[in-house]
């Protein structure tokens, strides 16, 4: 039943026997044992499943995990180095921008493509590029005024944007 | 949610996708970018015994200028039309309803051929296709929008047959496309597009009935000197909206007013 999957997670080259049936999400957490990816709503429209695939912000139950086959995929757990924090990551701590935190994984990745291509994203800018991602607790004001610093924090150079 | 088990093949060109189909049978489905099926996968609303993943026909990939037409091939995915410089010079309102599919996730997967194969009554290209009379051509034949899609999820489509490329006619001039809905990301409720071309003002509808809609008796209004809210008031005729969770028949017509209206007012 198992087809062949080669793929590259936080850089680590696998090679795994999947179903195609599996959805990339559960590929992540389940095969790869990475949980910072998390399964919301289950019908693509929350966000918290956001991972990069070969930089893009993608939905990863909204995908088969064959279709990443050849790809890059980089999750919440690879987005700084081990035991660091990436800006994104100290400015949504730093600015209160999570309460329960169940969403923050993938409105970090969406933030991360989303400063990847735009290094000073207006207040507009930023609710566009977050409009796949839903938090039901924080509310977005610190949400933005997170990704705001983070933005600042990259662009004085602090660490390099994931696939920027 | 777990789809029902089925086969997965790759296809690396259209040539292989369609032996592929033919092969798996008549309940075979192919995926692109897979952002309206994998959800009905989820749900097991569909539940195909093969999938051909056409990801691969990098072929098919591709945004052409020729004479005055814009080809646009099947895979090319929303967030490369909502950004590409042909398509904004040629087309901008392809670009303008590329941008509001979905949301940026979804922009990145999505892609042109998938629209019209999946024939959802809330796609927004098939609006514009309609209007204009764009032509979409398959591994087999070409056939015009209006002709294409059938009813609800419906479409000319054989089973074996792919959507390889839609053919609009190229329309730099004043436009508009106005989707009124409750989330960002969600689909339209009611849309509303319109076009200026040399001949007079294109306007078209989207998911007031099973598939797209021209408004021709609001085309011909201002063709004949009506103002734009004069003109507008008719964009409700002869529609027959569906009533479902998220409006009514009566509220689809008045928006369906009210979008065509504000759509003209903005694109003049």
């Amino acid at each position: 039943m198992g087809q062949t999957l080669r793929v590259t997670v936080n850089g680590e080259a696998r090679t795994d026997e999947v179903e195609p049936r599996l959805l990339l999400v559960h590929y992540l957490r389940e095969t790869c044992g990475l949980t910072g990816t998390h399964v919301g709503c289950d019908t693509s429209q929350c966000g918290a499943c956001t991972v990069l695939l070969d930089g893009a912000a993608v939905k990863s139950c909204n995908m088969l995990a064959l279709q990443a086959d050849g790809a890059e995929i980089t999750t919440i757990e690879g987005l700084a180095p081990e035991g660091g924090l990436h800006p994104l990551q100290t400015a949504f701590w730093e600015n209160h921008g999570l309460q329960c935190g169940y969403c923050t994984p993938g409105f970090i990745m969406a933030a991360a493509a989303l400063l990847a291509e735009n290094h000073d994203p207006s207040d507009e800018e930023i609710g566009r590029g977050l409009e796949g991602n839903l938090c039901r607790c924080t509310g977005y004001v610190n949400i933005r005024k997170a990704v705001r610093a983070a933005a600042q924090a990259m662009r004085e150079g602090a660490t390099a944007p994931i696939g920027g | 949610m777990i789809p029902a088990a089925f086969k997965y093949s790759k296809a690396g060109s259209v040539r292989e996708a369609v032996a592929q189909l033919r092969e798996a049978g008549p309940e075979a489905k192919v995926i692109a970018g897979g952002q309206s099926l994998i959800p009905l996968l989820r749900l097991r609303l569909s539940q195909p015994t093969h999938l051909v993943d056409v990801n691969g026909v990098r072929e098919l990939d591709y945004v052409h200028p020729e004479g005055d037409v814009l080809r646009v091939g099947a895979l090319t995915r929303h967030s490369t039309l909502a950004r590409s410089e042909l398509v904004q010079r040629h087309l901008p309102l392809l670009a303008e309803m590329a941008a509001q599919v979905g949301d940026p996730q979804i922009r990145a997967r999505g892609t042109l051929g998938g629209v019209f194969a999946h024939a959802d009554a809330a796609g927004d290209y098939p609006t514009l296709a309609v209007m204009l009379d764009a032509t979409i051509v398959t591994d087999r034949r070409r056939v015009a929008a209006r002709d294409f899609f059938q009813h609800l999820f419906t479409t000319v489509l054989a089973e074996d047959e792919l959507v390889c490329e839609v053919v609009f006619p190229m329309a730099p001039g004043p436009h508009r496309y106005l989707k009124f809905r409750r989330r960002l990301y969600d689909w339209a409720i009611v849309g509303a597009a319109v076009q200026k071309l040399d001949s007079g003002w294109r306007v078209g509808l989207t998911h007031v009935g099973p598939t797209a809609v021209r408004a021709a008796a609001v085309e011909a209004r201002l063709l004949a000197g009506a103002t734009f809210q004069e003109a507008a008031g008719a964009a409700a005729e002869e529609l027959d909206p569906p009533s479902d969770v998220r409006a009514s028949a009566d509220y689809r017509r008045h928006l369906a007013r009210v979008l065509t209206r504000r759509a003209l007012e903005q694109a003049a």
